[in-house]
């Protein structure tokens, strides 16, 4: 989809697509009910959130599925009507832990979307609970839809 | 000695057939130290009023059900899946599961099993 832009994989990232497909292959034998989906996503992009896109009269409301974060972890910037997410999830693997499985992303994730309108980026609001965040992007006053008033005479 | 919560695959394909709600199964990290186990399950938009987990012959069942933020607009582009959350595991057999503990926050179930006491490794004083 035209929507997405997606970053170019960087050498760590080529790096970390062999660790993946490594899974990749062991999942092959494992067994079919693994979430694929979100596997093959890590594939070539590291981790790509889900995220769904909303417009309301005033506003560009996104909502990113970014579980297990801290707050402070979480960055999100403007740039030429580029909406980017961006962050770290740090490991909580203490030295004593053994992993038995590890399908949890841990690293640096970038996600961008292009927003389809232009937003004021002095009025944009971030909550984040359940580990869904909703970044809330009021529209600029010059594309939200206005009441005109014509004569008929 | 290789121990380890083990998934337990075809128990989910089975309920998912025979229920007419449809699931996903969400990303999991199962640690383990001396102790116990660590099960961290990654399940975006469930809170505690959506989780529902049992143990019954020795399999640990999660489900969780999703709460997201309701938009009141027109949705433009998704990506999320609209299936909430099932996975099942065989549970070790070291592990007590009357003393398993869970958490859940910012969408990420933690759950700790506990070995049993008579598992544990201890260490044998020469007199």
């Amino acid at each position: 989809m035209s929507l997405i832009r997606y970053e170019s994989p960087d050498v760590w990232r080529s790096l970390d697509r062999f660790a993946n497909l490594r899974d990749e292959i062991n999942t092959f034998f494992d067994g079919p009910s693994w979430p694929a989906a979100t596997q093959q996503a890590q594939l070539f992009n590291g981790w790509t959130p889900a995220l769904d896109l909303y417009q309301t009269t005033d506003d560009i409301v996104a909502l990113v599925e970014l579980p297990g974060m801290r707050k402070e972890d979480i960055e999100l910037s403007l740039h030429d009507g580029m909406l980017t997410i961006s962050g770290e999830r740090k490991s909580d693997v203490s030295e004593n832990d053994k992993a038995a499985r590890s399908e949890r992303f841990v690293g640096k994730f970038r996600r961008s979307i292009s927003l389809p309108t232009r937003v004021d980026a002095n009025k944009v609001n971030a909550t984040y609970k359940d580990g869904v965040l909703t970044v809330t992007l009021p529209k600029a006053e010059e594309v939200k839809p206005k009441q005109i008033q014509v004569n008929i005479g | 000695m290789d121990t380890l919560v083990r998934e337990n695959r075809s128990e989910t394909t089975t309920n998912r057939q025979q229920d007419s709600e449809k699931f996903v199964v969400p990303v999991a990290t199962v640690l383990e130290n001396a102790d116990g186990y660590t099960l961290q399950v990654e399940m975006p938009g469930v809170n505690k009023k959506g989780l529902e987990m049992w143990v019954e012959n020795n399999e640990l069942t999660i489900i969780g059900r999703r709460s997201m933020p309701s938009v009141a607009g027109t949705l433009i582009h998704r990506e999320s899946r609209r299936e909430n959350f099932q996975r099942a595991f065989e549970l070790d057999p070291s592990i007590d599961a009357g003393k398993i503990s869970a958490r859940i926050e910012q969408g990420v179930l933690t759950l700790t099993l506990p070995k049993a006491e008579q598992v544990k490794p201890r260490k044998i004083a020469v007199s």
